[in-house]
Parts: structure tokens; sequence; C-alpha cells
């Protein structure tokens, strides 16, 4: 509304001929419809955060000390005072009882949890007289705070509006204004990805400190042994978990390397270009094929493969009793290999693509084969970004989740038995954290700071991943 | 010089041999060389031998989810066992439950095997034991839906139980059964009958494409369609958070920001920010959407969120690849014809990497579509999601699962007959992949600009 009328009055200032505006009309109209909604909006996202916390300060006082028992909290307290309001709230919107009667009840004489499993509100006690009062206060206070909020939001919208139509004028910047608002918008959405990085940060760091103040942490970091036992006091010790990780992460790098370097190098020194164009995107499928999907696979088909093969004592083929279940080491790390076969070869395939063709010629020049020059010129050429593509993978590789929590076991332990099964960083944050999680207990923490390990851990590859291909980019431009 | 040289040395025995004859070092090197092209190629094709099993896995395993066996069976809807009072009024009809029904199966059964002429040892129970549980439950709705048809004869197609349809599709045989106790010889033989008959028949089973998960005892009553919906509805939340938002990011960073050591901050947050873990995501998403703002476990909305986050790093970077692709010169055209610079960019510049920005963004919501990680941490796997929302509001807030999701609970599940159908939601979670990639890899061919 205010976008058309200031468009017009600019246009009325100008002497009805937009010539003589400074800018276009239509940035007279934004301009107002800004002054109006940002302001206000800013005000109701900050009055929408800060309501809670004010009406909450308040209500808790009504609610005495009695009333917050051994073993629980003012919190849960609070929340059944939250979730009586919201029964009443139900209630009234449903029409089975008035406004009035909801503010006036009294918890003697009416039994308001019958009444409100009427209107589908469950309470799990009766209701208390003192938390019937703080629920109706705290009805009355949020009712009334919504009510100013409504109010206050028009004002400033309406202030907005007068701003700018007092603003509006042939001689005023009309679009310097829009840009310049247009502009900050930008920016709040580029600097999402910083707060992105900060919560994730923060989220486990805060969690991660709970952690620690319930459990030693000599024992997370030096501890021997993973067993969490749900009645509390468990051994919770990442090496255990740090050691199937890695372990298997070798494996899937021991699969993964050498294939895709190999690939990388005949893709760009020997294929022609039809191979070339036909090969790299068929091998790129398999990473952009869902992890669920190389779980499910190393689960229901490598597994019971090479249980065929290793296990089975006289009835494999190899005759030998090695691997008991479907879930090893070595079934993970199989899979997690073939799915880490693209990200070795098309960054290793860019990187020897780098390598100036200068290099390539002079070796010719000297007598050497086509092979000679990609062993003992080109790769040592293109070795630090080489170096850099595998850390990158070895970084997917730690932090690969589905393959290792269908693939790998849920065992913890230190054995250099490629066909046991193991359990992971990745496995036991998906195992602490689904299912009905109390955040109360270290079991279940614990999962942050395996998290924020996890975090730093492929952090700290990839930052140097990225910083020695960097360097070696540079070294040839 | 090289004369001096030449005359006072002797003559190599090297020089003697043809030029045409290789030696023996010669010989040597041209066959590493060879033997490295060899691993080279052995290498390739390892990796395409590796996508080819993988492919042929899936579809020899997953096809048979499509598939389902089912038996025809004609129910009399006998009057007094659904509606005793004989008034029609669908409220009392509605207190007779699924177990109700069971004794209208087992005599249409009966029925059906005597005048097939089928011998059989079995009884009328053990043979209705051949239908799904979920069998009463359709007979069921049916009736609730038609209520003049109480009283006749309706003919039925009822899904067969798990071990029959794994009889037919060579998973369960004679052999296996020994210790089942959900099935025996006897009802395989008569299964065998039936066969004969055309009463008992293997088809294309739509409702696992639009159907919605079901309990541990009946995986041939298991769909898709439920989580279907949940994925979409994230989708759309990813679309519509990720797209303008990562836009914006990207038109910043590339056309605005001023070089500095904030900006260089962004930067490097943004490509590390692609690396980081998924399930990290599902940490951050866990604490700060359900924990802090209490938004509804298991959402939809929770799950697009979350995704949003982890999508919109490769967003921004193929946004910023494309906006870097329109050449200067448009812009100096435009600011030489007094548009402003925001002027230049959303008039000119936008419209111009449109195109590659959408193949960016389909490519970044495909990844999101595969996405399983996160999920399982945010709650929206282990419970069956067994009705499909009705509004959007209720698609986006009441809980439910997403393909990925789904599928990885059936693969936790003890029953095999739940594998294929993990491996056949897998089929059509690979369809849509498939799909939305041709569609960016169309999209570019067709408006890609080279300038």
């Amino acid at each position: 509304m205010g976008y058309v009328t200031m468009r017009s009055r600019a246009i009325a200032s100008g002497g009805g001929d937009a010539r003589n505006l400074h800018s276009l009309p239509s940035y007279y109209g934004a301009n107002a419809a800004m002054m109006i909604a940002i302001p206000s909006l800013l005000v109701m996202v900050l009055w929408m955060l800060l309501q809670p916390m004010v009406i909450q300060n308040t209500v808790i006082k009504l609610i005495p000390d009695q009333m917050v028992s051994e073993g629980s909290s003012v919190g849960l307290v609070m929340s059944d005072v939250r979730r009586i309001a919201d029964g009443l709230d139900a209630a009234v919107a449903q029409g089975a009882m008035s406004g009035q009667e909801a503010a006036g009840l009294d918890a003697v004489e009416t039994d308001v949890r019958s009444r409100l499993a009427d209107v589908g509100v469950a309470l799990g006690s009766d209701v208390q007289a003192p938390i019937l009062a703080a629920a109706q206060k705290y009805r009355l206070l949020s009712q009334s705070w919504r009510a100013a909020m409504v109010a206050v939001v028009l004002v400033m919208a309406l202030a907005g509006l007068g701003f700018a139509y007092r603003q509006t004028d042939k001689d005023f910047r009309a679009r310097n204004v829009v840009e310049a608002g247009v502009k900050g918008l930008l920016i709040i959405a580029a600097s999402l990805a910083i707060l992105t990085t900060v919560g994730i940060v923060f989220s486990m760091l805060f969690e991660s400190i709970n952690f620690f103040r319930m459990h030693p942490w000599q024992d997370f970091f030096l501890g021997g042994s993973w067993a969490p036992n749900f009645r509390g006091n468990s051994d919770l010790s990442i090496l255990p978990l740090l050691w199937g990780t890695l372990y298997i992460s070798f494996i899937a790098l021991l699969v993964a390397v050498p294939i895709g370097l190999f690939a990388a190098i005949y893709l760009s020194e020997y294929a022609g270009p039809k191979v070339r164009s036909a090969a790299k995107p068929l091998l790129e499928i398999l990473a952009g094929i869902p992890t669920i999907v190389y779980g499910l696979f190393a689960l229901l088909t490598v597994g019971p493969f090479l249980v065929n093969i290793f296990g089975r004592g006289d009835n494999g083929v190899l005759g030998v009793d090695w691997m008991s279940g479907a879930t090893s080491v070595l079934t993970a790390g199989l899979v997690m290999g073939i799915m880490l076969i693209p990200f070795v070869s098309s960054l290793s395939d860019d990187i020897i693509n780098a390598v100036p063709q200068s290099l390539r010629d002079g070796s010719y020049g000297l007598g050497a084969t086509h092979s000679e020059t990609v062993r003992q010129v080109i790769l040592p050429a293109a070795l630090p970004g080489i170096v850099g593509a595998i850390l990158l993978a070895a970084s997917r590789a730690i932090g690969e989740t589905m393959i290792v929590v269908l693939g790998a076991g849920a065992i913890a332990r230190f054995s250099g038995n490629p066909f046991e099964g193991m359990t992971t960083i990745t496995t036991r944050i998906v195992s602490q954290l689904t299912g009905d999680t109390d955040f109360a207990s270290a079991e279940t923490l614990v999962a942050f700071a395996l998290g924020l390990t996890l975090f730093v851990l492929t952090l700290a590859l990839n930052v140097l991943a990225l910083y020695i291909v960097r360097r070696y980019r540079e070294q040839y431009e | 010089m090289t004369d001096v040289a030449n005359s006072g040395a002797p003559a190599a025995p090297k020089a003697a041999k043809s030029l045409l004859t290789q030696d023996a070092r010669t010989i040597k090197r041209n066959r590493a060389e060879t033997r490295f092209k060899m691993y080279g190629i052995a290498a390739i094709s390892i990796g395409m031998l590796m996508l080819v099993i993988l492919l042929t896995t899936i579809i020899g395993r997953g096809t048979g989810a499509f598939q389902q066996t089912f038996i025809t069976l004609s129910v009399p809807l006998n009057a007094e066992k659904i509606d005793k009072t004989g008034n029609r009024d669908i409220e009392e009809i509605k207190k007779v439950s699924t177990f109700g029904y069971a004794p209208l199966l087992r005599d249409a059964f009966a029925l059906k095997v005597a005048e097939l002429g089928i011998e059989t040892d079995l009884s009328a129970k053990d043979m209705a034991n051949l239908l799904s549980k979920d069998a009463p439950a359709t007979l069921r709705d049916y009736v609730l839906e038609n209520l003049d048809q109480i009283g006749q004869t309706v003919e039925f197609e009822f899904l067969a139980q798990s071990r029959v349809d794994g009889y037919l599709k060579d998973r369960v045989d004679r052999g296996s059964i020994a210790n089942d106790k959900n099935i025996s010889a006897e009802q395989l033989d008569l299964v065998d009958g039936l066969l004969a008959a055309g009463t008992l028949e293997k088809r294309f089973n739509i409702s696992f494409i639009t159907g919605a998960d079901a309990s541990d005892a009946r995986p041939e009553a298991a769909g898709m369609g439920v989580s279907m919906i949940g994925s979409l509805s994230m989708m759309l939340v990813v679309l519509v958070l990720a797209l303008p938002i990562g836009v914006a990011a990207s038109i910043y960073l590339e056309e605005f920001a001023p070089k500095n050591w904030i900006t260089d901050v962004i930067e490097v947050n943004i490509s590390n920010l692609a690396a980081v873990p998924s399930i990290v995501f599902g940490i951050l998403g866990l604490a700060v959407f359900i924990n802090y703002m209490h938004l509804p476990n298991s959402a939809p909305l929770v799950g697009g969120l979350v995704l949003t986050l982890m999508t919109l790093p490769t967003i921004i970077i193929s946004t910023r690849a494309s906006l870097k692709a329109v050449p200067p010169s448009i812009r100096d055209a435009a600011h030489g014809v007094g548009a402003s610079k925001m002027q230049s960019v959303f008039h000119h510049v936008l419209p111009l990497a449109a195109p590659g920005i959408l193949t960016g963004t389909i490519i970044g919501l495909a990844q999101a579509l595969g996405e399983t990680a996160p999920l399982l941490l945010i709650g929206m796997v282990g419970f069956i999601a067994s009705n499909p929302p009705e509004t959007i509001a209720e698609g986006l807030l009441s809980p439910n699962s997403a393909m990925p999701a789904q599928i990885y609970e059936w693969a936790k599940r003890s029953d095999p007959a739940f594998y294929e159908r993990a491996w056949g939601g897998i089929i059509i979670l690979l369809v849509f992949l498939i799909s939305m990639n041709a569609i960016a890899v169309m999209l570019r061919r067709r408006f890609e600009r080279r300038w």
C-alpha cells in the first residue's frame, strides 16, 4: 500500500513528469515499503524472542518453593504450567470454556484435568492450585503482551509510513537508500554461512562442556574402553572408536587411492577424448550415489560375500573360519573405498592436467617413454596436489556415517583383525543420539564431545588439504 | 669437436646393430610402458565393474518389491457379523474391530478352496493365514466406505503374507521353512494349488509406491508413499530457503564484497562447510532446532532446515561460478547507460546466470534428497509413518520419515522380506536422483552460453 501511494506521490512532486525525479518512481515505493516493513518486523522478532523470557520470570515468582520438590526442577514445573495454559487456550478455542471461565477456574472446585482431557489435552497428574494460578497468570500475561506487541508493531509501521511520506520528494535519492537496504540483506545472507559454523561449534561446545563436567576428560581422551551403560558410571573413551574409524578409513584409502590414482593417470595421459568423456562421468556416478545405498550394499551384498570367502569353515570358498558376521572392518572399508574412487580420481585428474605441458615435452625430448615421464616427471610435480586430494578423501572417510552404521558392526575394540566388527565415532554418535535421549546423562552428551572431535579432525584435514592444493596451484600459475 | 671425439673412441658395439631391432633394455622399457598403461585400464575397469555390480545388485534385488502376490477371494459381507443390529449405522459398524472381520475371511477362504477342489488337511484358520495380516483391515475399510454392499458378496484381491510372496519369488523354499512358525509345508502345497488355479498370482503392486510403512509383522503391506511425501516436503523447505539465501550470498560475495579479511573469512568458511561431515549438521539440528528452539521432533520442517544448511555451500559455490562466467562487458554496458551496480546485477547479470544457478540448485537438491545421517539424529526414523498428511502445514510439522531414512529403517529390520523392500526403495530414490540430474544436464545443454 505504502509502495503505491509513495510512488504516486513521488510522481506528483515531480510535477507529474517522471523525468524530474532523482530515481525511478518504483524506488520511492520500495523505499516506503522498506521503511514500513523492516523496523516493524525487527521489533516483532525481538519481541517474540524476549516475551517468553520476561513472562517466565514473572510467573516463576508465583510458584511457591515447596512445589519444586526433590528431583524435579523449576523447568519441569514451568513446563507443567505451560501445558496447562496451552490446554486452557485450546479449551477456549474449541468453545468448551468461555474466556472468563478459564481465567476464573478454581483448582479446588473444578476437576481441571478431566475438563482439559475433554478437549484433547492430556495432563500427567492432577492440577494443584498454585500451578493453576501460575498458568492463569501465564495466559493473562501472554495475552496482554501479544496485544501490546500488535499495537507497537502497528505504530512502528505507521511511523515508517509517515517517515517515508515526509522523505518522498523529487530530490530524495530513493534509489541509493533502497540499494543500501538490499545490500544489507545480501550481507545478512552471506554471513549466514558464518552463523552456521558458529552454530555448529557452539551447539557442540556447550554440550561437550556439560559432558566434561559429568565425566573426567582424562577417561574420554586417554581411557581404553567404550562401554556405555545407561545406569550411569560407564566407560566412555574415544580411543577405541578412533582406532576403528582410522582402521576403516585406512582400508578404504588402500582401495581408493591406487584405483583412483591410476584411473586419473590413464584418463589424463593416455585416454582419447572419446574414452575420457565417457569414462569420467561414469566414474563420477559412484560419487553421486547416496551413501545409504552403499550401506545397504555393504550389509546385504559385500558382507555375505566376504563371509562366503573368509568364513563358514569348510563350507566357505577358502575353507577358513576367520569371519563370523557380515559386518566387519573389511566390509565397510571396501565399500567405502569404492565410494571414494571418484573423489581421488577427479581431483587427481585436475591436478595432473594442471602440470604444464613443457615439463612433459622436456621429458619426451630426453627420450623418456610415456610411463617414465608420468612416473618421474609428472607425479613428482603433481605430488603435493595428489596428497591434498588423498587428505580430502581421508576426511570424507572419517566423517562417513551410513556405510559404517550398516556395515561396520557395533563393538568397540582394539584389534588388528580386519574380519572383526568394529565401531567408529560416527556410528556411536548415531546410536547415542537416536531414540529417547536424555540431555542430562553423560551417555547422551558424550555424542556431542565425539561430534566436536570429529568436526575438529575433519576440519583440520580439510584446511590442510586446501592449503596444500592452493599452494600447488599457485606454483604453476 | 665431435669429429675428434668420435675418431678417438672405439666404435660402440651397439652401433653394429640395426636401429630396427630393439635391445634388451628398450624391450624392458617398452614392457614397462605397456604394463603401466594396463594398470590404468585395469583401474578404470575396476571402477566401472563396481558401478555395474552395484547397479545390477540394486535392480536384481529391488525389482521384486514392485511385484506382490495377491489372492483373489469372494467374500460374502455377512450382515450378521458386521452389522448385528441391521440398521446400517456407521458408528455401530465402526465398533466391529478387524478381529470381527477375520471369520469372514476364514469362511471365504475355505469356500474358495472347496470350490476349486483342492484337497488339504489344513484348518480354515491355517488357510486364512496365507493372507496378509493386513487383509481384515482392507476388508473393514471397504465396508466402512461402502455400507450399501453389506450382505452382498464382493470380490477382493488380498495381499498374501510375506512368506507366500517369498515362495513365489524364490526367497523361501521348502527347506528353509523347517523352523518357521509362520508357514508350513502343507500351506505351501495349498499355495501351489491356488497358483495353478489362478486364484493366487504375482503382479505389479502400486501400493509399494503410494502406500505407507507397515509394522514388523506385515512386510507385504509396506510402501514408500508417505516417506516420499516427507522427502518432498523437506525438498520444498530446502528450495524455499536455500535458493534465495544462497543466491543472495553469492551475489554479495561475487559482485559487491570488498576484498578484506571479513569476506575472506566468509569464503574460507563456505568452502569448509561444504566438507563438514553430514552427521555434524545433524548434531547442529538436534541441538539448535529441537533442543533450543523446541521445534517438533521428527518433523520434515526440521529436516528441511538441516538440509538447507548443508545445501547452502553447494548452491553458493555453483552460483558464484555461473555469476563469474557472465562477461564483464555486460556489466560495463549496463553501467554505461546509467544503471547502478545493483540494477546491472539484478537486471542483467542474474538473468544471464540463471540457468547455471538452477542447475547447481537441482544438483544440490539431489544431494540433499539422498542424505540420511542427519535425519537419523533429528528422529526421522524408528516409527511408522502410517497416514499421509492432509495439509501442507501438517506435512511440514507432523512426524514423518524420508525416503533414505525409510530405507535405513527397513534395512535394520530382521525379516528378509524388508530387505527386498529396501532395495526397491533404493530404486525409487535413484529414479528421483537420476531424473533430477537429467533435468540439470538438460538445462545446462539447452541454455548454456559461451561468451
